[in-house]
Formats: structure tokens, sequence, C-alpha cells
């Protein structure tokens, strides 16, 4: 990638500015998530940096954990006329159910049907996945209009399940593209092996199939979870007013006080992206050499 | 799968079975065991998700609410010949259904009837009162033709009648022509809507306009970044695949509440902008709440998309040919422009069209960085399912967007396959 000792003053112009615009496009792409975390530490009121927060050496009047009290539901400041209450705890807990289990769901029957559709004899393969990978596709306001509607004739909107049946459908395509992946290359040898070494069927998938696409089937849960962790469009039509959560209390917070608490979370969930994205890339580096694939 | 020669020509297994019928068997039976295993799944993904957007793509045209509401009255309404005011019996049935009619079923039918002709809306109303009244007392008119027009002279007035032929079918493509700003005159001929409530085209281009400018600036942004990581070594490569990993895993309301940090007249852009002297205090520059905040978070939100397949593809494109070429002679450039970039272009049309078609659908971030003038038709899909309840046209416009994104997709397919998406 370097440049040859004998590049022309415009080749090497040429390169510079290349390496430019490079950096550009990645502070372009990490600077935002960057930005918010120092401003979610601020005293002031808004989304901003103030005059203390700039000033060298640090001045301590301009920092304060205030928005992150207020986020966990600790409202002994009274200065302040921002409201502070519970909502961010509640949505938490809120969002954790909601992901846990449209990922359980998402994740068990993404796997099995992806075992199906790793099998040479899968009958119609080409249209059911396409209709298994669809609810990725659709526009999520395409799909938040459809479901209300025929969610509403069984009684399903305002209701967790509806919800939770919601986030299932737009997580499975998901596990089943990366347990898809996963199976690529996967010897079938090792089950007819373990079968003619007397296996049952569900003994050979927990002793033999499981451990190999395990790590496939793990990034496949953690798509799903941050899928289902994330939406904010279902939710907003599906939920009823007091079952919040985090996005949609981020979304209320921004439409209308718009407060650090907001950045607060964010600054949360920045963490959490890091921590998932770590795992995933690890599990993948696993994965291939698990099954022999050097890194390219 | 043990074979005995027998009969000289055909194979029979142990058990006597020819083997040909025995394999078929065998391979029916696999058949139906790898089907077991997707068809939980598959029957989930049909009653949750396939099922409702059939649902919807039905409701666009489905016109059978008022003909429920009102059975007798469109009964006698076809019989009619459409000259001057129609006979008594269509009065006497609409008065009848009127005052035994549930409230919420008439309600709606009214909506639907005042996107035929306005006016209904309020004529019904004030009328039903009364008719109840009538109806209460006992009493029957001797005319029910005389009473509705003493009650409203609007009942004299034949458009409205004429107006109601729209909704004898059970389907119509009024919610289509809605969405692109036309509807019927009271001939059922297809007009241009009142100037003011023209604002779905308009909109329709935005959103093709907004979702072009995003593809664009993706590409030139992504093209060179793509290239990097795809010819730096390994370990640099995989440490500045995390800057764009990074915002892929990230909350998209995180990013986009970030953006408004960003680019708030009082943030972090224009704060800079005015510490380094370019800007003077009081001309800080306008850059959320409109078109450009839409499209710069916008972009910023699908670059990943863009970088991700170009990067796979540049990852296997030889380094030895654009060497080959300048050994043959070429610049530098022309090698580039002949040589690599054709190679390219297989990861700048997939990652076009994923940029592409996620944009048109997207509705978080514009509706909370595009302030009046950078709303995409998704605002108008969300504002008609939860505000107006016009759920016919919020499903039509949602049919709409379906149609041209099954179009892309279709496309997407035909050029690099549906199954070779990657995450990460």
């Amino acid at each position: 990638m370097a440049l040859p000792s004998y590049a022309t003053p415009g080749q090497r112009s040429i390169y510079y500015f290349y390496l430019f615009f490079c950096g550009f496009v990645f502070f372009f792409l990490i600077a935002p998530l960057i930005a918010i975390v120092p401003i979610s530490f601020s005293k002031s009121p808004f989304m901003v940096f103030t005059e203390g927060m700039m000033t060298f050496p640090p001045d301590p009047d301009a920092w304060s954990l205030r928005w992150y009290r207020y986020m966990v539901g600790i409202c002994t400041d009274k200065t302040l006329t921002t409201p502070c209450s519970t909502k961010w705890m509640y949505a938490t807990v809120n969002s954790f159910f909601v992901g846990f289990t449209s990922t359980f769901f998402a994740t068990a029957l993404g796997t099995l049907a992806a075992l199906g559709l790793s099998r040479p004899n899968m009958p119609y393969k080409g249209i059911i996945m396409s209709i298994l990978i669809s609810p990725m596709i659709v526009p999520l306001i395409i799909t938040a209009a459809g479901m209300f509607f025929f969610y509403a004739r069984f009684n399903l909107v305002y209701t967790f399940t509806g919800i939770i049946m919601a986030h299932i459908a737009l997580a499975t395509p998901f596990v089943v593209i990366t347990v898809t992946a996963t199976l690529v290359g996967f010897d079938t040898n090792m089950i007819k092996a373990s079968q003619s070494l007397g296996a049952r069927p569900v003994k050979t998938f927990f002793k033999v199939i499981m451990p190999l696409i395990l790590p496939g089937v793990i990034s496949g849960a953690l798509f799903a979870f941050i899928t289902s962790f994330d939406e904010v469009v279902i939710v907003m039509f599906m939920a009823s007013l007091d079952q919040l959560t985090i996005p949609k209390q981020m979304w209320a917070g921004i439409r209308q006080e718009i407060s650090p608490v907001i950045l607060c979370m964010a600054t949360c969930l920045v963490i959490l992206s890091i921590m998932l994205l770590t795992t995933v890339e690890v599990l993948r580096r696993r994965s291939e050499r698990l099954r022999g694939i050097k890194p390219r | 799968m043990e074979g005995t020669i027998s009969n000289g020509t055909q194979i029979l297994t142990t058990d006597g079975i020819p083997l040909k019928v025995s394999l078929r068997k065998t391979e029916r039976k696999n058949k139906i065991r790898a089907f077991l295993l997707v068809f939980p799944l598959l029957l989930f993904i049909v009653v949750t998700f396939v099922v409702p957007i059939a649902d919807m793509l039905f409701r666009s045209v489905d016109d059978s609410h008022i003909n429920t509401v009102f059975p007798n009255t469109f009964e006698e309404y076809a019989k009619w010949d459409r000259e001057d005011l129609p006979p008594e019996a269509v009065y006497k049935s609409l008065f009848l259904e009127l005052a035994t009619g549930e409230g919420i079923q008439v309600g709606k039918a009214l909506t639907r009837m005042n996107y035929s002709k306005s006016g209904w809306k309020s004529l019904i109303k004030k009328t039903r009162r009364q008719v109840k009244k009538i109806y209460k007392s006992g009493e029957e008119p001797s005319s029910y033709k005389q009473t509705m027009i003493e009650i409203n002279k609007g009942w004299a007035d034949p458009t409205f009648w004429i107006a109601m032929a729209q909704m004898l079918n059970e389907t119509t493509l009024i919610y289509y022509w809605n969405a692109i700003d036309r509807t019927y005159d009271i001939d059922q001929k297809v007009i241009m809507q009142n100037e003011e409530r023209r604002m779905y085209v308009k909109t329709w281009w935005r959103t093709f306009k907004v979702s072009i400018y995003v593809t664009f600036f993706c590409l030139v942004l992504g093209f060179p970044v793509a290239h990097l990581l795809a010819n730096l070594p390994l370990r640099y490569s995989n440490l500045l695949m995390i800057f764009v990993l990074l915002p892929f895993w990230t909350s998209l309301l995180v990013r986009t509440t970030a953006w408004i940090v960003m680019l708030q007249q009082k943030g972090v852009i224009n704060g800079v902008l005015v510490w380094l002297g370019i800007l003077g205090d009081d001309q800080r520059i306008q850059m959320v709440y409109n078109m450009t905040g839409t499209i710069i978070a916008m972009t910023q939100i699908l670059l990943p998309f863009m970088i991700l397949p170009l990067y796979s593809v540049m990852k296997v494109i030889p380094k030895s040919h654009m060497r080959a070429a300048q050994n043959l002679g070429a610049k530098p450039a022309t090698a580039f422009f002949k040589v690599y970039l054709p190679q390219t272009v297989p990861g700048m049309s997939a990652g076009g069209l994923l940029v592409f078609v996620l944009a048109i659908g997207y509705f978080i971030t514009p509706e909370l960085v595009g302030g009046k003038d950078g709303q995409l038709i998704g605002h108008w899909i969300a504002y008609h399912l939860k505000t107006t309840l016009n759920w016919g046209l919020c499903s039509a416009l949602g049919s709409i967007l379906l149609a041209v994104m099954l179009v892309l997709y279709w496309l997407y397919n035909k050029i690099v396959g549906i199954d070779n998406i990657k995450l990460g």
C-alpha cells in the first residue's frame, strides 16, 4: 500500500489526499459517537459543550454525574425543572425482557431452520429462503403498518405478546443468515460418524453439531438481541403508553425534552455495542479457526 | 444401501425392493426431514409477517366496510337510474340504517364517504340526531325523502348521491389515486387533488431524491475507505474495521441523537467553526431539522452498508492486476479506470442498491432530524396509521413503497443474489 520511491510529486499528493480523505471518512463515522460521551457528563441542562468544559485545566464545576443520577431515577437534585422519574430504568427492564424473550425464540427457530436449509435435499430452498429473510428486507414502517392492522384483529396490539412476536419475526433472518454461514463447509460425515457409533439424533445434535455451530448461533443470537433491543418503529405503534422500552423513551426524549439524560443512555448503549461487537468478532475468528478457514 | 443383482437388469435391495424405489423413498424421507426443520419458522413468519403484509395489500383496495353499514341503501341505490334525485326507497333505507346503525361503524363509514366527497360527514352528522329522534318517536313519516330534505337541504343536492356510486363496489382504487395526489370527481373520472392537498407526489420525489443523494455520498465516501481497508495489511485493516463496524452495531437512535448534538445551532460543528473564526457567532448554520440534516445523518448511518460489500469485492481483486497494467505502459489513472474500477462494479451495485433500498424506507432518522422539509414517505405512512386513521391511504402508500422495494430487490437478486448478504 505504501507509495513506491519513484512516485512523482503528483502521485504523492494524490496519495496523501487519498489518505486524508479516508481519515476524514473514519472521523465522520466515529465522531458523532465520541462527541456524545463528554456531553453526557455535563452539568448544563442542554446537549452542548459548555465554556467550562473546554477550559484547561478542567473546571470541576462544569462536569457532573447529575444526568446519570437522573437516568437511574435518583431525583434528589431539586434545582432543575427537568422531569425526573424512574421511567428510564423501567424502560431498561422492559427492553431487556423483550430482547431476551425474542432472542430465545428467534435463536431456537432460526437455528432449526438453518439446519434444515443447509441440508442438500431441502426442497424449494430459494423461495423459502426469500420468505424467511423478507422481514429484514421490508422497511420497518411497512412491517409496522401491516402488523398493526393484523394484530389489532386478535387484540395483540398494546400487549407484550404482540411486540415479542413482531420482534421474533424481525430477528430470525439474522439468526438464519449467520447459522447458515457457519454451516457452509460443515462436514456432514461427522453426523454419519456419530450416528454409526450409536448416538441418537438428539444426542448427535447436542454433542456434535451444536459445539461446531455454536459460534454462529451465538453471533446470530447477538444480532437478534440487538435487533429487538434497538427496534423502535414497531414498539411505537404496537406498545401502549406505559409499555416503555429504551428506544421508545429515547424517541420521546428527543421529541419532547431534549436533556442530556438521553446522552447518558446513549453512552451506555455505545458501550453495550462495543461489547457486542467484540464478542461477535472473537466468535467469528474462533469459528473460522474451528472450521479450518484461514483468516483472509 | 446394499444392492444385489437379480433378474438380470433390475437392481434390488436386500429387502427385495427395487433400488430405484428404495432410493426415491429415502430421498423423499430426507426431503421431509429437512422441511420439518424449517417448517416451524416458516409457519411463524408466514403467520406473523407475510399474512399481515398481505392483509395490508388487501386493505389498500378494500371498500367493503361501508357496504356492511348501509347494505339496504346500497342495494336500493344500485337500482336507481342516476337521474335527478334517488327514489323514495333509497331515502327510506338510508333513514332507517342511520337510525339503527351502530355509532362507531357509522362514524367509520362517514370518514370513508368524506374521502369521496367532502361534506358527507357533516351532512350526515347534522341529520342523524333528528333522524334518530323521529325514529324513536315511533311515527312513520309519510315521505322519508321530504323529511330528510326538511332536516337538511343537502339531501336535495344530487352531487352527494352521484358521488356515492364510487363506493358501490367492494374494492376501490381511490387510495392509490390519493397516494399520487389524484382523486375521483363525482363522475368517477380521475382528476388532480385540490392544490392544498397535493403533497404525496412531492414527498415521493423527495424520497427518491434523498435516497439518490445518500447513495451517491455513500459511494463517494465509501469507495476509498473500502479500497484502503482491502489493501492494508490485516492487522491495520482489522483495527480500522472497528470504525466501520462500531456505528453499524450502535443503536439507530443513538446515532440520530448524536447527529442532532453535532449539527444543531449550538452544536459541535457550529461551535468548532465559530471557535476557529470561520463563522461569526451570529452566522451559525442551520444544519439540522431540514433536508441537509437528513442527508448527512442518513449518509453516516448507511455508510457501513456500502463499505462492507465493496470491501468484500475489493478484497479478492488480485493486486497484481494494477501492476500488470502499469507494466504494460498504462498510467496509474488509466490502469485504475480500465482495470481496477470495472472489477469493483459488482460491489458498487450491491452496496448502492442496498443503501438505496434502505434509504427509501427510512422513517426514524428523517422524522427526528428532518424537520419540516426533510420528511420522507414513511412519515405519511406513520401519520395516516396513527393520527388520521386513514388506513386505506396508509396501506396504499405502503403497498407502493413495497412494490418499489420488490423491484429493486429483484434487481439486487439478479446482480448479487439475495443469499449472498453477509453480516459483519
